[in-house]
């Protein structure tokens, strides 16, 4: 426990410095370009010039003391502000952008690798019948869908076409973000299509891998052995075989967060979607870096954080990695 | 359980230029009925790709057709706002998502081939130190990285997407890879190779390799299938080069157009498909090679 604990703090520490090189190592220099821009918006105070030049790098100083400021930068939340929606704080943005996101990717990404295990188990089980057919040459076609494609598709069929959904956005354009019935209500129904976007593009992955895994623990000794005792199918199938097929399917949970995170980005851009996917999109279209490059933190942190939590849950449910770990 | 049934694969007519091993995996491959599909699929797509100027009705690059001409005889996708023969520059479109699909596919596997089976035969600080960057490359998000690698750099083309997409797409090869080689690790034959004074990398590369033959050509189809979808998402956004001929710019356009508004669907449709197409061929193909160090997973063996 104590030893991914560090792991992860380690990691985080990797990914900031990640996140500080990458600016750093390309070529022109994006510091000034980012000063260039803000300076034709608006006036500029000199803590804000401080924290952009830190984040993107103005050789100043030497590298060293470079590093230093940023992560004390990092540390108190100054990244800058951003001249795409001068003169908001690029802070202030993300926080207000991020819930969507966390809400939308986590509750679908949820439901997919639920259902989709399941009908994985199902599909191993029946192996060789309709159900298995159908539902493995379905998924191998709706996971190579491209996410952002599924929800042109979507967008085109149900809201174009058939009208029964809002084209874009998380809420309606008339009223401001608050937590009454009336507001969540109408924020849900703004999210179904997304949703369903990263569902039917997510589902078929996690079917697909269950799938598998089952028919290699099915072909397991102890799984004969149980058929030879004359346990009933479907406690063979739940109890003995699904439990061991699930643990390389919740390492690949943990693997295909950031994929995942990656696709509902798109999704978002498609349906104009209030998240930090439509907002990197924006800052990458009006190359507004040092926004991009605190929502690039952001994104990383939460998949990073969401990753430990997997992590932890996978050492609870499987007491031989403890063991090893140990 | 059927013991009497020893599931033989018919080496058939005896081939003269592939050697036997090979020969036979060809054929259980060949022999699982998804496979097959995968393979037919991508051969077709190949060819279209190979013969594009002898199929295609017009140049991809020729814009005097009249702007979003509806689809019809003369063009049967229609054309493009800028006045080019969509269909065409469908056909056209297969050469670039083909290149940079083995291209990054085959570059991803050599390096998680190579991190992988070492972080997971090795113990004690190396193990750690491959690990930990495996799994920081895991845990960086793929598209935001190559978004943001992407916005900086000075050259929007196939090489940058490539190399950005192989950039983000090794580490999860190398951690399948690590994985089982450390299940494999622990097993009699590679002590048994040990206590016989095996050198490290002759058990890694003959022990314990020739056991994963179907992770790795998984990781393979699975680096290239995240290779399509990644550079189709890139250039969607705009971060490829727009004088490209490929699906993801073609859907960038359509969209930039507002192809969709304009009742032009169909160039939204077909280049997703197309996309979809290969992405699926290449999880088909992947399903026939799972069978092949996989027994369990081959057709017609009762469990």
């Amino acid at each position: 426990m104590v030893r991914r604990l560090i792991m992860f703090v380690a990691t985080l520490w990797a990914a900031v410095t990640v996140n500080f090189f990458i600016p750093r190592l390309m070529p022109g220099t994006p510091a000034d370009a980012a000063l260039a821009k803000l300076a034709g918006t608006g006036p500029v105070s000199p803590a804000q010039k401080q924290a952009i030049e830190d984040t993107l790098g103005v050789p100043h100083t030497g590298l060293a003391s470079q590093y230093w400021h940023y992560l004390d930068d990092a540390a108190h939340g100054r990244f800058g502000i951003s001249y795409t929606y001068f003169p908001e704080p690029v802070t202030s943005l993300i926080r207000t952008a991020l819930p969507w996101t966390l809400v939308l990717v986590g509750s679908a990404t949820v439901l997919a690798f639920v259902v989709g295990t399941l009908a994985g188990v199902l599909a191993a089980w029946r192996r060789g019948r309709v159900i298995d057919a159908v539902s493995t040459v379905g998924s191998t076609f709706t996971s190579a869908f491209p996410y952002f494609w599924t929800a042109l598709l979507l967008l085109f069929v149900f809201a174009f076409k058939l009208n029964w959904f809002p084209i874009k956005g998380g809420y309606q354009a008339s009223v401001s973000p608050n937590w009454s019935p009336s507001f969540v209500a109408d924020a849900a129904f703004h999210s179904v299509l997304p949703a369903l976007t990263i569902l039917v593009s997510g589902l078929g992955g996690w079917l697909l891998g269950m799938r598998n895994n089952m028919v290699n623990t099915l072909g397991e000794d102890y799984v004969t052995f149980a058929e030879a005792n004359g346990l009933r199918g479907r406690t063979i199938a739940l109890r003995y075989a699904a439990r061991n097929a699930l643990l390389p399917n919740i390492t690949a949970f943990g693997m295909a967060l950031g994929l995942v995170v990656g696709g509902s980005l798109l999704t978002e851009v498609v349906f104009a979607y209030p998240g930090v996917g439509y907002l990197l999109y924006n800052s990458v279209v009006n190359e507004d870096f040092p926004l991009m490059q605190a929502l690039f933190l952001a994104i990383t942190v939460s998949v990073l954080v969401a990753n430990l939590i997997v992590d932890l849950l996978y050492g609870l449910l499987d007491p031989r990695s403890r063991r090893r770990a140990a | 359980m059927n013991a009497t049934r020893v599931h033989t694969v018919d080496i058939g007519p005896r081939s003269s230029w592939l050697p036997r091993p090979l020969w036979r995996a060809v054929q259980t491959v060949w022999s699982n009925r998804m496979a097959r599909v995968g393979v037919v699929i991508l051969g077709v797509l190949v060819l279209v790709a190979v013969f594009a100027p002898l199929l295609a009705p017009y140049s991809p690059t020729d814009t005097d057709f009249g702007r979003s001409v509806g689809p019809g005889a003369a063009h049967w996708l229609g054309t493009t706002g800028s006045g080019q023969d969509a269909f065409s520059r469908l056909l056209y479109g297969a050469r670039v998502s083909l290149v940079v699909a083995f291209a990054a596919g085959i570059l991803s596997t050599v390096i998680a081939i190579a991190v992988g089976l070492f972080a997971g035969y090795l113990v004690g600080l190396a193990e750690e130190t491959i690990n930990f960057v495996v799994n920081l490359f895991l845990v960086v998000p793929a598209l935001p990285l190559m978004i943001v690698i992407a916005t900086y750099s000075p050259s929007r083309g196939v090489g940058v997407i490539v190399l950005v997409v192989v950039l983000t797409g090794w580490a999860w090869g190398a951690r399948v890879l690590r994985a089982q080689t450390a299940t494999l690790r622990g097993r009699d034959f590679v002590a048994a190779a040990e206590f016989s004074g095996e050198r490290p990398h002759r058990i890694v590369f003959r022990e314990i390799l020739p056991n994963m033959t179907s992770l790795v050509a998984a990781s393979f189809l699975g680096a290239a299938t995240a290779a399509v979808l990644g550079e189709a998402g890139l250039e969607f956004l705009g971060l490829g080069n727009p004088n490209t001929i490929s699906w993801g710019t073609m859907l960038f356009w359509a969209q930039n157009d507002n192809a969709l508004l304009v009742g032009q669907w169909p160039q939204i449709l077909a280049p997703g498909l197309a996309i979809a197409l290969l992405a699926a061929s290449l999880s088909l193909i992947n399903f026939g090679v799972d069978a092949l160090s996989n027994p369990r997973l081959r057709e017609g063996v009762s469990r």
